[in-house]
């Protein structure tokens, strides 16, 4: 009789199951998404208010913002604003010239050095290599600025005048008056330089991800490296190196300091990169911001705007070549 | 009967040999090298480099060609492609460290950490004045960008992790997106919404919240990586003991993860410390100690070393500036050291 008792006491009364969360929980939950959305607010806040800011000259330059190469601030005798004209044209070809060349020498480098460490580097000197390279990812521009300045503008113009006394025939290389200093050829090194550790983490990291059974199926087949990487590592890992390539575009793109301290920034269109004047975008914000009055100034919000959409676009692309292809492979 | 037991052997293994020959390869080249510089055109440091480098991958491209095959030969190239690629990545750093070391080491002396620059210019001996405002600057702007970016950063990291909802894969997209936003953007953008509209004032609040934007996504992506190295069994375990959601990250997830959310926090400021467009823009720069973000302008390190640098021009000035990118080297090798040292140690 108390067997069965114990027993009724033992087995609990049946009861529902939800799946619903608790009130703790749906507060945690609530608060957390509000969190996560963060970056959408901020991202949309930064489009939302450089609009704003930059609507009015937007609204009057229209295309012309971004086709004409003309940034004027005439005033009249008692320092009113007479006529104003702005045009972005030739600081966005400043900017797309060294950033390209940032990626042209930078990327090649920055590639070999990822294959070396993946492929060749062992151990603790595997190790220490990439805890360097990835500090140096961390050093700041206004570093790698003034040491492009006071280091590295000396040899870079002895390279800059080989350049044009041997390739001076191609326009691209020819200069108007011999000034090799400050060149956007200098400041594209400069990047090229600061994209490097960028570049060479994200390829570093692409190759690791090569799965090994296909590396040792070719060693086994008696590929030599240079076999193996050109039949395995490059055609799993070329999406994600071209992302790493497009990341370090946008970061060289963007970049204000440093350009700013290497370039001698004048407003012109400048094709002749071995010549010593040019700008981007950037560096054109930085420069006039000092002394602009109101309408200048919604100018230059109206120049950051087109350097947030441009770069938020080249992000975007690598974003995507990067996880499709870094992620799963082919 | 004596059995031998065989050494273990690996034959395929460069031999020392072999290493040698490479060696004395790589030594004729250089000779090669400076009979090249001598007698043609080439000159200085870099045809040097560049004649050394082509003379001797060609020897060990023949090397390699006669010993075995073109295959072998091949490889031998790419080999010494990744060598230089490796070699031109390092010379930069050692170059800057080096520079920074060589020429900072002037600009540094005991008064600096007690001084300000108000009494001094920047063209005065290097004895004279210090940074001391810009060091409190820096750690206010930067302690206050942490209190904004570290919840906003966990939080984001914890949807990515444990929500996992619905959004997670944009939001992480965003995420990565705002990481690549310009740092001048992140200033103008802080002055288009608060300095012009609202506050007319630059102070050194409005340079921590440029530098916010600058963190977030540091943080948010390495505490991302960091949760998702937690064992989800863990979390499970959380869950099948009765806890709530919410119990079980506040007291399982987050505490196994604490190392690791450190890191997120190191780097995070290891990437804003040197950060120099914003600060030019917002937070007004000043060479009198404030200890208030919330009014008047504020000194910071990087702005210290750009006044010294732009403005000045003498000897002492580019000192004061090494000086002052010395310190701020050191503090992001010790960050990054610090970073390195705790995510090594496995999480949990």
């Amino acid at each position: 009789m108390t067997l069965m008792e114990n027993r009724s006491a033992a087995i609990p009364a049946p009861r529902e199951i939800t799946t619903k969360p608790r009130r703790s929980d749906q507060i945690f939950r609530a608060v957390v998404t509000l969190g996560g959305m963060s970056s959408l607010v901020i991202l949309g806040l930064i489009a939302l208010f450089l609009s704003i800011k930059g609507f009015n000259v937007l609204k009057v330059e229209q295309l012309s913002f971004i086709t004409e190469s003309k940034w004027e601030v005439l005033q009249d005798g008692e320092g009113k604003i007479a006529e104003s004209t702005f045009g972005l044209a030739a600081m966005l070809i400043g900017t797309f010239l060294s950033a390209f060349i940032a990626v042209i020498v930078g990327v090649p480098i920055a590639v070999l050095s990822a294959l070396y460490l993946t492929f060749y580097a062992r151990g603790s000197v595997k190790k220490f290599l990439v805890s360097l390279i990835d500090l140096m990812a961390a050093f700041p521009s206004l570093l790698f600025g003034f040491w492009g300045f006071i280091v590295l503008m000396g040899s870079a113009e002895y390279w800059a005048k080989l350049l044009n006394k041997y390739l001076g025939f191609i326009p691209l290389f020819d200069v108007p008056a011999p000034i090799f200093e400050r060149s956007p050829f200098i400041a594209g090194i400069v990047l090229a330089i600061m994209i490097i550790p960028i570049v060479t983490a994200i390829s570093r990291e692409i190759f690791d991800q090569t799965p090994l059974d296909r590396i040792q199926a070719a060693y086994a087949l008696g590929a030599s490296k240079l076999s193996m990487i050109r039949a395995v590592v490059i055609p799993y890992g070329r999406g994600g190196v071209v992302g790493g390539a497009m990341l370090g575009l946008g970061r060289a793109m963007g970049e204000t300091v440093a350009v700013y301290t290497v370039l001698n920034v004048v407003y012109q269109i400048n094709w002749q990169v071995l010549f010593g004047a040019g700008g981007n975008v950037a560096s054109l914000i930085l420069l006039k911001f000092g002394e602009a009055g109101p309408e200048e100034v919604d100018a230059l919000m109206a120049a950051g705007l087109v350097l947030f959409l441009l770069t938020l676009v080249v992000n975007a692309i690598s974003d995507i070549l990067i996880n499709t292809f870094g992620k799963k492979g082919r | 009967m004596q059995s031998t037991i065989p050494t273990p052997q690996t034959p395929w293994a460069t031999s020392i040999q072999q290493r040698l020959n490479t060696a004395g390869l790589i030594m004729l080249g250089a000779v090669l090298a400076g009979v090249a510089v001598k007698t043609t055109g080439l000159s200085g440091k870099l045809g040097f480099a560049t004649s050394f480098f082509f003379i001797a991958s060609l020897l060990i491209f023949i090397q390699q060609l006669r010993l075995r095959d073109l295959q072998a030969a091949k490889d031998s190239l790419l080999s010494s492609f990744a060598s230089l690629a490796i070699v031109l990545t390092l010379i930069p750093i050692l170059s800057i460290v080096g520079t920074v070391v060589v020429k900072g080491y002037k600009g540094i002396h005991f008064g600096m950490f007690a001084n300000d620059m108000t009494m001094a210019s920047v063209n005065d001996p290097v004895t004279a004045g210090g940074l001391l405002h810009a060091l409190v600057g820096t750690i206010i702007m930067v302690g206050v960008a942490l209190m904004i970016s570290f919840p906003i950063g966990l939080l984001t990291a914890l949807y990515l992790t444990e929500i996992r909802g619905k959004l997670a894969r944009p939001i992480k997209f965003l995420v990565q997106a705002m990481s690549g936003v310009p740092s001048i953007v992140a200033g103008l953008f802080i002055l288009s919404i608060l300095v012009i509209p609202v506050t007319q004032e630059l102070t050194g609040l409005m340079g921590s919240l440029a530098l916010s934007i600058l963190m977030i996504p540091t943080i948010a992506r390495t505490a991302e990586e960091m949760l998702l190295l937690i064992p989800n069994e863990l979390r499970e375990a959380g869950v099948a003991l009765g806890a709530t959601q919410w119990r079980t990250v506040s007291g399982v997830v987050v505490p196994a993860a604490k190392s690791g959310l450190v890191t997120a926090v190191i780097l995070g400021i290891a990437r804003i410390i040197g950060e120099t467009a914003p600060i030019l823009l917002v937070s007004g720069g000043a060479d009198a100690l404030n200890f208030n973000p919330a009014s008047g302008p504020m000194g910071s390190l990087p702005f210290y070393i750009w006044k010294a640098f732009l403005t000045g021009g003498t000897e002492e000035a580019y000192a004061r500036a090494w000086g002052g990118m010395l310190i701020l080297l050191i503090f992001i090798v010790v960050l990054f050291s610090l970073a390195r040292y705790l995510s090594g140690r496995k999480v949990a």
